[in-house]
């Protein structure tokens, strides 16, 4: 059967599996991938299958993970990196920022970099300190990086598949705390493009721009803002760089309205991006300033302080309102 | 001086001569083992796990360590078998706190008492202590309140204790990272002249890191008075030590200039013999030493890790016959060192650590919202008062009602 009702978890590593099959080039690297599954079992069972030589436990050196990803790229493979936690994926910047991302460019273009580097973000898992971080900005101010999210099955099962077929490096970030979200995926679908915003509700009165754990979010609140008579827009951008800034202007020039929601600090975040581009792109149909709600100027807090600290619904329709008060 | 061919990097029962693995100075870095019919690289140890004292005459190899312990009376021995039931009861407690939904998470030390209480009293109060997220046990001796280690498991805070009341620093989860700090605070001791030391606890998967390679470095090239405390509990999570390294631990630290130790990590009395000769030759300006104790992890990586996974029930069994309390335990009693009452009375004070660590995590507030915003910078900042203010406006909107 084409369609399937798979989690997110489950779609991810179908979708492995699907790459590894199709492509003897597809690696999987990382801490713990192989007979544990990795910590979230996206990687459950890969090894079992296909083996030490193509999923591959590292050392627990992420530095070494990524520098050596590069050097198999090089040789023409396809490494699909796992870093086990947001917060950990700094031991390998420098390898991902200083070389990595400028590989292409550096070889005026005679060398590829198809790495793929998965990394479970976000919070709202109740964890501990580094396990619950959102630092996509850092990856998409970087010229040479491709960065996206999905929010859903369907996405997790497909996006992950084109980022394995690009030759672009591109950091894969996973919302952990909807791995266990269930959604029909259609295996036989021709997917969206990688890079393409899509419109996850439609509206009148309002765009909310989210992606990843927080596209779940804005539905529901756009829900919640439909019972008050208000008709809420939700796009999901799926890709924080590039950012598909025409479906985006498309919905504000109907709604005239814009919320940018993510849990990464506002300051200087992806909504920030988006805030100006869109005010230059609509100035003429907005009617209010665009608005962002996400985390603040603050290291992300202790665990029982993450409800506060995480846009929920209040945080959005909060926004909206003072949106529709302009 | 031969390394060990790959076939000998699993564990394997000791037996036979061996030399001394510690025995090489400052100069000569440790010998990489002698090949024998016993390929297991050898162990520095005092205590056998049957609880019989190792005896310079029968074992040479232990010359050069022995001493460090010859001064330790039965009270101390009784001393040191407090520790780990205490550590030990504490560490039960908090992974039952796990399971009762009153953590979020528990990082158990269990199997690793001696590694942790023989190196910890090896320290002297002004001494400094670099812990990773495990050293529970090391936190006892350095006098810090075993119910502040929970907060951040609990989730209410990410330390809960001033590190410099204790010199004992906040736990670390980044792996390998606070091998650098330990590293660069020695260089400062070094720097002031002073004769302190510092120790930096880190596991056998974190030797893998760069920071942990570059600490090395530093720590060997500047001289500093940093003692490099391995817990070998054989596995980084899901993977066994064999994933990380092709030569025994100990030895890595030859590549960089400075002796490396492997230190049976059940043998308490071991571990603070070779944790004092370490220490004493920092505080001489010798520089650093690697230590390897040579241990294993009992329970699970943390509360959401599934060993059955990854490893057998063969292995746990064999190590749970070297159990570093048991051994202790045989040795008192054996010697007349302790009686019966002596156990059952500590039995009685390890339930009421257990009783107040479950009362006080059970009362443990959570923080106050707005702490979100506190100590983000030291001097203040324009930004986090804006945001402070605009989120204490968002939160009274409510309590206004609707
Ligand atoms: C930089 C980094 N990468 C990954 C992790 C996730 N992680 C936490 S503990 C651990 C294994 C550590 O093994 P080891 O260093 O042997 O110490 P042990 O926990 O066994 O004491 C891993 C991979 C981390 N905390 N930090």
């Amino acid at each position: 059967m084409a369609v399937q009702k798979l989690t997110i978890a489950k779609a991810l590593n179908d979708s492995l599996r699907k790459a590894l099959e199709e492509d003897p080039k597809v690696l999987i690297m990382g801490e713990d991938v192989g007979k544990l599954g990795g910590v979230f079992r996206i990687t459950d069972g890969l090894q079992k299958d296909f083996g030490e030589e193509r999923v591959i436990d590292t050392p627990l050196a992420e530095s070494g993970i990524v520098g050596t990803a590069i050097g198999l790229a090089l040789r023409g493979y396809r490494p699909v990196v796992e870093i086990q936690f947001d917060g950990f994926v700094f031991p390998a910047y420098d390898q991902i920022v200083t070389q990595l991302a400028k590989m292409h460019a550096r070889s005026l273009g005679t060398i590829k970099m198809p790495v793929v580097i998965r990394i479970p973000y976000a919070g709202g898992i109740g964890a501990v300190e580094h396990h619950s971080e959102s630092p996509e900005t850092l990856f998409a101010h970087v010229p040479g990086l491709k960065v996206v999210s999905p929010s859903n099955a369907s996405d997790a099962y497909w996006m992950l598949q084109q980022a394995i077929l690009s030759d672009d490096p591109v950091i894969f970030f996973e919302p952990k705390r909807r791995y266990w979200d269930k959604g029909e995926v259609d295996v036989e679908a021709i997917p969206d493009a990688l890079h393409g915003a899509r419109v996850a509700r439609t509206g009148t009165d309002i765009t909310l721009a989210a992606y990843g754990p927080m596209v779940k979010v804005c539905l529901e609140a756009a829900a919640a803002a439909a019972e008050e008579g208000k008709s809420v827009e939700v796009v999901d951008l799926r890709s924080m760089s590039p950012i598909d800034f025409d479906t985006l202007q498309a919905s504000v020039e109907r709604t005239r309205r814009l919320v940018v929601v993510h849990e990464a600090p506002v300051f200087l975040g992806v909504g920030s991006e988006i805030a100006a581009r869109i005010t230059e792109r609509c100035f003429y149909h907005l009617e209010a300033p665009v608005l962002r709600v996400g985390g603040y100027h603050a290291p992300y807090p202790p665990a029982r302080l993450e409800d506060e600290y995480l846009p929920g619904l209040d945080r959005v329709l909060d926004a909206v309102d003072r949106s529709l008060a302009y | 001086m031969t390394v060990e061919s790959t076939a000998a990097r699993k564990p394997r029962r000791s037996s036979g001569t061996k030399r001394p693995a510690g025995a090489a100075s400052a100069a000569k870095p440790a010998a990489a083992t002698a090949k024998t019919h016993d390929a297991e690289p050898q162990l520095v140890q005092l205590l056998t796990p049957e609880g019989e004292r190792r005896e310079v005459a029968d074992h040479p190899d232990i010359a050069e360590f022995a001493p460090y312990v010859a001064d330790i009376t039965t009270e101390d021995l009784r001393g040191l078998y407090r520790d780990m039931v205490m550590t030990r009861r504490f560490d039960g407690e908090a992974t039952a706190l796990q399971r009762q939904g009153e953590l979020g998470l528990w990082a158990s030390l269990l199997g690793q008492e001696a590694a942790q209480i023989g190196s910890g009293r090896a320290l002297r109060d002004d001494d400094y202590v670099f812990p990773t997220y495990r050293e529970h046990g090391v936190a006892w001796c350095r006098g810090v309140d075993p119910t502040n280690l929970l907060g951040m498991f609990r989730g209410v805070n990410h330390g809960g204790w001033d590190p410099t009341t204790n010199n004992f620093h906040l736990y670390t989860i980044v792996i390998g990272s606070q091998t650098l700090h330990a590293t660069g605070y020695a260089m400062g001791v070094a720097k002031d002249g002073a004769d302190s030391a510092v120790i930096a606890y880190f596991g056998d998967g974190a030797s893998s890191q760069g920071d942990v390679a570059e600490a090395f470095t530093f720590s060997a090239v500047y001289n500093s008075p940093v003692v490099f405390f391995c817990q070998n509990n054989q596995w980084a999570i899901s993977e066994p030590t064999e994933r990380q390294m092709r030569v025994p631990l100990y030895q890595r630290a030859q590549g960089f200039g400075f002796p490396g130790v492997r230190v049976d990590g059940n043998d308490v009395l071991a571990c603070l013999a070779v944790t004092r000769w370490a220490l004493e030759r920092a505080r001489r300006g010798e520089g650093p030493t690697l230590v390897e104790a040579f241990t294993y992890r009992m329970g699970a990586h943390t509360t959401s890790d599934d060993p059955t996974k990854y490893r057998r029930d063969e292995e746990t069994a064999a190590w749970e016959a070297k159990d570093p309390i048991l051994r202790l335990k045989a040795h008192l009693l054996a010697t007349g060192g302790a009686d019966e009452a002596y156990f059952e009375q500590l039995e009685v004070e390890s339930e009421a650590l257990g009783k107040r660590v479950r009362e006080v995590v059970r009362s443990m507030p959570d923080p106050d919202t707005m702490a979100i915003f506190e100590n983000v910078y030291a001097d203040g900042h324009a930004l986090v008062d804006e945001e402070r203010a605009q989120f204490a406006a968002y939160i009274a909107s409510f309590e206004g009602g609707e």
